[in-house]
């Protein structure tokens, strides 16, 4: 966990403990500190605790009235559990892609139009500008240029994701949570993704949780190992590939248990 | 496998048998419903199609050979539109506070609770509450009236629905819009109910389906008239289902009873047609997805 900091901290997170309910905690005293402009992965056995993790970043549990979060999560030094943190400009700072494609049910141009429309005044130019950028910026304008007015549920699987993509960089965060970006899509679609997150770094941090070890070798610069709601190691991806110092860490990466 | 060997076969044509029993009762169940559809289909074409002509749909009745039953249809049309307008706009808000904000809280249990009990009382209960509430302290029946009876049958069962349309959209939409930082609201009435567009639109029709052939309540509260209507607020208004009443019941002419079951053809044509409609745009909601 003493990876050399070589970049500003973007987020850091202190003791963090989660809980499903009054008797379910699915976090414990988690401790982390993600890089600005890097890739972060973050793998570990299913319910470990990856996602769960990440949802706290942009507080999206607060939908749920039973889950709670203690310990503190600093993004720039401000901790963003604190109520006083206004959570609809937290969540513009920091967007999340979901597992599932999740377009809006109306056209492609409208998936990326109205959430940006709420948060920027935008004259009509303007907007289409963004709406352009931001396709371009996820790598799907060149597809779907010429069918904006189509519904964003008919395009494909992988181009979906990759609207809904576009749809959280038009709104120009800082940081980008994938939650499993690639699990619900074929592989020249993962592939494409894949492709796209490293254009995506530098101009964005990035903490992508990932089930696919090929994945977190390639495309990121740090790489946090959970099991059972902890932290059990962090450190640059290649250390922690070739030389991981935690028993646990070397056999989940070989393979010995998943 | 070589226990199975030992154990007594049960013979085949004994299952078999009460396989093709149970198809068969089905088949009759269906054919039964179908059947009883078809009659009462039939009987009423058979009895009012002679009455329907241009003339009857649009001339005002009374007691003469031309009239017909145009002032009643626009009674029920207005009567019914004016139930929507009242009963909608709190429907829909608390369908969505049930399935958005409430969900499993006590208070969106107690609606619930008693959006059911609503949905189960007798309709002459309603209207004899709305003739005791306003057609009573007005000091005469009008199609208002008429209208605050019906929206009271309305309300729960759009409510209800609208929670169940809403209810299908799943979590996951929410929160990616949440997630985009957009407010509880937004999400709800921007991405949320357009989401479930084709369902809200289903529930509503078939509630108004459901109220436009309401009788009794119209009895306590719109009851009848020969005038177009022109004192909704304040008079007896015509309606279909009373004057299918009337006409077919307490009427010694042959030709007055036609009318009353041309009068039943048209309201059984309009019901069909929102179910048929209704069954259209839920298709055209699979074909999306």
């Amino acid at each position: 966990m003493n990876a050399e900091p070589t970049h500003p901290i973007k987020i850091a997170v202190r003791h963090l403990n989660f809980f499903y309910g009054p008797h379910h905690q699915a976090l414990f005293d988690n401790n982390l500190e993600l890089e600005t402009g890097l890739v972060t992965a973050v793998i570990g056995p299913s319910g470990c605790g990856k996602s769960t993790h990440l949802r706290v970043y942009n507080r999206i549990f607060e939908l749920y009235r039973e889950q709670r979060a203690e310990g503190e999560v600093l993004l720039d030094g401000v901790n963003l559990l604190d109520p006083a943190v206004d959570v609809l400009e937290l969540r513009r700072r920091i967007g999340m892609i979901f597992q599932k494609p999740t377009p809006f049910p109306m056209s492609v141009f409208d998936n990326i139009a109205y959430p940006l429309k709420l948060h920027f005044k935008l004259s009509r130019s303007e907007l289409a500008d963004r709406v352009e950028q931001a396709l371009r910026g996820a790598s799907l304008w060149d597809e779907v240029k010429n069918q904006l007015g189509k519904s964003g549920l008919a395009l494909s699987g992988g181009q979906q994701q990759r609207l809904c993509i576009a749809r959280t960089i038009a709104a120009e965060p800082e940081v980008l949570l994938m939650d499993e970006p690639t699990s619900a899509v074929d592989p020249v679609a993962t592939r494409k993704i894949e492709d796209l997150i490293a254009e995506l770094r530098g101009r964005f941090t990035v903490v992508i949780v990932t089930h696919n070890m090929q994945q977190a070798a390639r495309i990121s610069d740090r790489t946090a190992f959970f099991y059972e709601g902890r932290i059990v190691e962090y450190g640059p991806t290649e250390r922690i590939f070739t030389n991981p110092t935690n028993p646990r860490t070397e056999a989940y990466i070989t393979g010995r248990f998943s | 496998m070589t226990g199975m060997q030992n154990l007594r076969r049960r013979p085949l044509g004994g299952r078999r048998l009460l396989d093709a029993l149970f198809r068969l009762a089905s088949l009759i169940a269906l054919l039964t419903a179908l059947a009883g559809m078809l009659w009462i289909v039939g009987t009423v074409i058979r009895r009012g199609a002679d009455a329907v002509n241009w003339n009857f749909l649009t001339a005002a009745s009374g007691p003469l050979a031309d009239s017909g039953i145009g002032n009643a249809i626009l009674g029920s049309v207005l009567i019914t539109l004016v139930a929507a307008l009242i009963a909608l706009p709190p429907a829909l808000a608390g369908g969505c506070y049930l399935a958005e904000f409430g969900r499993r809280g006590r208070v969106a249990e107690t609606i619930r609770f008693s959006a059911n009990v609503l949905m189960g009382m007798p309709s002459v209960l309603v209207g004899l509450f709305v003739y005791a509430l306003l057609v009573k302290p007005m000091g005469c029946s009008s199609g208002l009236a008429g209208s605050v009876a019906l929206a009271i049958i309305m309300f729960p069962v759009v409510l209800r629905t609208t929670e169940d349309m809403l209810r299908m959209v799943p979590d996951s939409l929410r929160e990616a819009g949440l997630a985009l930082g957009l407010t509880r609201t937004r999400v709800t009435l921007g991405v949320i109910f357009r989401a479930a567009r084709s369902g809200l639109v289903t529930g509503i029709l078939l509630a108004l389906a459901r109220v436009s052939g309401e009788t009794a309540p119209l009895l306590f509260t719109a009851q009848w008239s020969d005038n177009w209507p022109q004192d909704f607020c304040s008079g007896p208004t015509a309606n279909l289902p009373v004057l299918i009443t009337e006409y077919t019941t307490n009427s010694p002419y042959e030709e007055i009873q036609q009318a009353g079951w041309g009068a039943a053809l048209v309201i059984m044509a309009a019901v069909l047609a929102l179910n048929i409609g209704c069954r259209l745009l839920l298709r055209e909601r699979h074909h999306e997805r």
